[in-house]
C-alpha cells in the first residue's frame, strides 16, 4: 500500500546529504572532542566548524551557540537556566498559552518551585497581543517566552515588537524557533531575541540534537552538570555526528528556503482548495495568509467529526497525519492551542494537522484528497452532531 | 463462515487470549488491526504499576507492539477512560453503596466494548470487532437470529459475561477462541511466538490491580469527599453481634472478616442499606429458591414465551441450575429454582441457558421479603 507522510511538523525524513555528512563522524572520526590527542582534535574540529557555520546562518556569533539534545532540552535550559540565574530579584515568567509542552510544562514546573507565571492568550488566529504582554510585565519578570512559529497551526508571531516591550521592562526574551528555523527567515540580530531554541529533526536532520542561542553576556544556570563542555553550560560528551549532521541540515534548509517556501505554499493552497471543494464544512485553523503562517502547516477542522477516527482511517489508507501535536496524541483533550485560539470544542475535536516538507509531492496530496471525502462522509453518516439537512 | 476479505479490529489486553485471537484471525486471512482499550489510569484507581504484571501492564502491551510491528499489524491505543470511569467505575461504587455486589466486567462488555469500541471499529472502516472471549457466536438461519453459545472449554467458558450483547453487536463480532480449549490456545500461542503463553490468568477486576477492593473503594470515596459509615452486624431477630466498617465491604454469603466469635459459622444473609446493618445467619439460611431478575436482554431468542424452563447461572463460578423462568412486564422475570441455591446476590448477573446456548441475562434484584 502507498505510504504517504504528511506529518513533517512532528518529524522529518533524514536527507541523504545529511547522512553523508554524518558518516565520517560515525565510522571514522570517532574521537571524544575533549581529548588532547589527534583523534579528539579532529572530532572537535568537526564540532567547531559546524558551530561556526550554523551561527552564521542564524545571525549569531559562534560563541553564542550551544548544542543540546534537542528542542525540549533547549526550551528547558532557556526557562530554567534564566529562571534560576535571576531568581533572587526576578521570579516571574510570561509565556504564551500556545507554546509547545516543552515550554508550558516547564513553566508549570517552575510555578511549583517558587516562581510565578502568566500565560498570554491569543486571538482567533493564534497571535499574541502586545498590549496584553505589556500589561502582564512587571519589575520581577525574568523572561518572556513566545514561540516564533506554532507547531499545530503554523501561526508566525511578529516577534520583534514583543521583544522590545519585554526589554523595556528589563525582561529577557526567548523564542522557540523549532518550527520556523529553515522555513522562514530567522536572524537573531533582526529579531533581537536573547535566547532561541532550534532542533535538527524538523529540518531533515537527525533526531537527538538541538541547539540554543544565548546572547553574549547572559548568565544561565546549566541543567546538566559534569564536564566543562559547551563552556560549562551543557555537560556531556558531544554528539559529534549529530552536530555535523545538524549543520548540514540547516545549511540545506536555509539555502533552499525561499524556493521551498513558494513551492510548499503552492502545494498548501492546492490542498486547501481541493479539500474545501470536495468536502463541506471544513475550517482552516490559523491564518490563511501564507506570509503569516508557515504554509506547509495545514490544520483543518471537519465539522461534526472526531479527529482520532479520521487519523486512524487515514492510517489504514497509508496516510500519516496528526491531530493536536504528536506529544498529545492518545489524549482525549482538545488541543491547548486550539482552545487558546477559541476554536469551539466541536471543531477542535475534529481537527487534523497536515504538514508537508521537502519530499512532499503533488501526487501525495492528490492521493490524500482522493481518500479523504469517503472517510469524512462515512464518519458524518454516523455522527449524531452532523446536521444532514444542510 | 464470515467473509475473509473483511477488516477486523481486535481488542487486545496484552494477555495470551486476545493476542492469540489477533494472530489466529490474521492467519485465517482477515485484515486485522489491534487496539488496546485504555480504560483507567493508576493515578486514578491506585495500586502499583511496578508490581502488577497482568492484563494492562505496559510490559505486556509493549511485547504485543513488537509482535504487531513485525507482522505489519496496525496497533492503536484507544482511550475510553472517561466512559469507563462514568459507566463502569461509577456503577461499581454506587452498587456497593447500595448493598449490592456488582459485576463491572459485564457493564464494560455491554456498554464499552460492544458499544463504544464497536462504534470505533465502524468509524475506522472495520467490518467486525473481535475479542479473546471463550464463547461462540453464530447465525441461526432457522430463527433468523445471531446466537451466543458457551465455549467448548467448560473450565474457561466466558459466555456468562456476554449476556448484554444485542443482535447488532453480535452481527459484527468475531470470537475466534470459543472452539478451542485453553491448553490448545497456549500451544497456539507458543507456536506463534507469543511471550505471554505462560502468563497467569487474569480473573479479578482489571482496574483493581492489587485485588484490594477495600482499598479501592475507600480511596475512591475519599476522593469524592465521602466515607463509609460503620454500623452493626445483627442476627435476623435484631440482636447485635458485632460492628462492620461499612456495608460496601460485604457481600452475600461472606464468612470472613465478620470479627464475630460464634459457636457455628456465620454468613452474611442480607445488607440493610437504610439501617446500615449487615444481617448474618447460618449456612442453611443462605439457601433460596426464588429470585427476581431485571433489565433483561434476550440474546439468542426473541420474544420468549411467558414461562419456560432454563438452566440459570447466578454467578460466574456457579453451575447453572434448573429453574422455571416466568416473565413479567418491563424486562423482568421471576425465577423459581428446582433446588434451592446458595447466596443469591443482588447486583450479580443471572444468565439463562438452554443447553450451551445463552438465551439471555439480567441483573439479580434484591428480594422485597427477606
Amino acid at each position: 500500500m502507498k505510504q504517504i507522510y504528511l506529518d513533517y511538523n512532528s518529524t522529518t525524513p533524514l536527507d541523504e546529504r545529511v547522512l553523508e555528512a554524518m558518516l565520517p563522524y560515525l565510522k571514522g572520526k570517532f574521537g571524544n572532542a575533549s581529548s588532547l590527542h589527534n583523534f579528539g582534535r579532529e572530532a572537535k574540529a568537526g564540532i567547531e566548524e559546524a558551530r561556526e557555520e550554523m551561527a552564521a546562518l542564524i545571525g549569531a556569533e559562534p560563541a553564542e551557540l550551544y548544542f543540546t539534545s534537542g528542542g525540549t532540552e533547549s526550551d528547558n535550559l532557556a526557562l530554567k537556566g534564566i529562571g534560576y540565574a535571576r531568581k533572587a530579584k526576578k521570579d516571574h515568567l510570561i509565556v504564551s498559552a500556545i507554546e509547545h509542552h516543552a515550554v508550558l510544562t516547564t513553566a508549570k514546573y517552575l510555578e511549583k518551585n517558587g516562581f510565578k507565571a502568566d500565560y498570554l492568550g491569543t486571538d482567533r488566529e493564534g497571535f499574541v497581543s502586545p498590549p496584553e504582554l505589556k500589561e502582564k510585565l512587571t519589575d520581577r519578570t525574568s523572561i518572556v517566552s513566545i514561540m516564533h512559529a506554532n507547531n499545530e497551526v503554523g501561526t508566525v508571531q511578529d516577534i520583534r515588537p514583543l521583544v522590545d516591550i519585554a526589554h523595556e521592562k528589563g525582561a529577557l526574551f526567548h523564542t522557540d524557533a523549532v518550527q520556523s528555523v529553515g522555513k522562514i527567515k530567522v536572524d537573531v540580530r533582526q529579531l533581537e531575541v536573547d535566547l532561541l531554541s532550534l532542533t535538527a529533526h524538523k529540518i531533515c536532520g537527525p533526531k537527538g540534537i538541538g541547539a540554543i542561542f544565548i546572547r553574549k553576556g547572559i548568565k544561565i544556570a546549566p541543567l546538566l552538570h559534569g564536564g566543562h563542555h559547551e563552556k560549562g553550560r551543557r555537560a556531556g560528551t558531544e554528539n559529534v555526528a549529530g552536530i555535523v549532521g545538524f549543520a548540514r541540515a540547516l545549511e540545506l534548509a536555509v539555502s533552499t528556503r525561499e524556493s521551498e517556501h513558494a513551492r510548499l505554499a503552492g502545494l498548501a493552497d492546492f490542498f486547501i482548495s481541493q479539500v474545501q471543494s470536495k468536502i463541506s464544512d471544513v475550517h482552516l485553523n490559523g491564518p490563511r495568509d501564507n506570509n503569516r503562517r508557515i504554509p506547509s502547516t495545514v490544520n483543518l477542522s471537519f465539522q461534526a467529526v472526531e479527529g482520532e477516527s479520521i487519523i486512524l482511517s487515514l492510517d489504514m489508507k497509508g496516510v500519516g497525519v496528526a491531530s493536536g501535536s504528536a506529544c498529545t496524541s492518545g489524549s482525549l483533550e482538545a488541543s491547548h492551542v486550539l482552545t487558546a485560539m477559541d476554536v469551539p470544542p466541536e471543531l477542535a475535536q475534529g481537527s487534523i494537522r497536515f504538514s508537508m516538507g521537502r519530499f512532499t509531492t503533488k501526487e501525495d496530496l492528490e492521493y490524500t484528497i482522493s481518500v479523504l471525502p469517503e472517510i469524512i462522509d462515512r464518519l458524518r453518516a454516523m455522527s449524531p452532531l452532523y446536521n444532514k439537512d444542510r | 463462515m464470515r467473509d475473509m476479505n473483511k477488516k477486523v479490529l481486535v481488542a487486545v489486553s496484552g494477555g495470551v487470549d486476545s493476542s492469540t485471537a489477533l494472530l489466529l484471525l490474521k492467519e485465517q486471512g482477515y485484515e486485522v488491526a489491534a487496539a488496546h482499550m485504555k480504560l483507567w489510569d493508576y493515578a486514578d484507581v491506585g495500586g502499583d504499576s511496578y508490581s502488577d504484571g497482568r492484563c494492562c501492564s505496559l510490559e505486556s502491551i509493549n511485547d504485543l507492539r513488537i509482535i504487531c510491528n513485525r507482522l505489519q499489524i496496525p496497533f492503536y491505543v484507544l482511550d475510553f477512560s472517561r466512559q469507563f470511569r462514568e459507566t463502569v467505575i461509577g456503577n461499581f461504587v454506587s452498587e456497593y453503596r447500595a448493598g449490592h455486589t456488582p459485576n463491572p466486567c459485564i457493564l464494560c462488555n455491554t456498554h464499552l466494548k460492544w458499544s463504544d469500541f464497536l462504534q470505533k471499529g465502524r468509524e475506522i472502516g472495520c467490518d467486525y470487532i473481535a475479542t479473546g472471549h471463550y464463547a461462540i457466536t453464530a447465525y441461526d438461519h432457522a430463527g433468523s437470529r445471531y446466537i451466543l453459545r458457551k465455549g467448548v472449554d467448560a473450565t474457561r467458558d466466558q459466555s456468562y459475561a456476554l449476556w448484554g450483547l444485542n443482535q447488532e453487536a453480535l452481527s459484527r463480532t468475531l470470537l475466534p477462541l470459543g472452539g478451542y480449549h485453553k491448553t490448545e490456545i497456549r500451544e497456539i500461542a507458543r507456536r506463534l511466538g507469543l511471550k505471554n503463553a505462560e502468563k497467569p490468568e487474569s480473573r479479578e477486576i482489571c482496574f483493581i490491580a492489587d485485588d484490594d477492593y477495600h482499598r479501592f473503594l475507600r480511596e475512591w470515596e475519599e476522593k469524592e469527599g465521602r466515607s463509609f459509615q460503620p454500623g452493626d452486624i445483627v442476627e435476623k431477630n435484631g440482636r447485635v453481634l458485632g460492628r462492620h466498617e461499612g456495608i460496601a465491604f460485604y457481600t452475600i454469603g461472606q464468612r470472613k472478616g465478620l470479627g464475630i466469635t460464634h459457636p457455628t459459622p456465620l454468613y452474611v444473609l442480607d445488607i440493610d442499606v437504610e439501617a446500615n446493618t449487615i444481617i448474618v445467619g447460618e449456612d442453611e439460611e443462605l439457601l433460596s429458591d426464588k429470585m427476581t431478575v431485571s433489565r433483561i436482554n434476550w440474546v439468542s431468542i426473541d420474544n420468549p414465551v411467558a414461562s419456560f424452563q432454563a438452566k440459570v447461572k447466578i454467578r460466574y463460578l456457579h453451575n447453572a441450575a434448573s429453574a422455571t423462568v416466568s416473565l413479567r412486564e418491563g424486562n423482568i422475570a421471576e425465577v423459581s429454582f428446582e433446588r434451592p441455591q446458595r447466596a443469591i446476590t443482588p447486583g450479580q448477573s443471572a444468565v439463562f441457558y438452554e443447553g450451551d446456548m445463552v438465551l439471555g441475562g439480567g441483573i439479580i434484584e434484591k428480594e422485597k421479603n427477606c
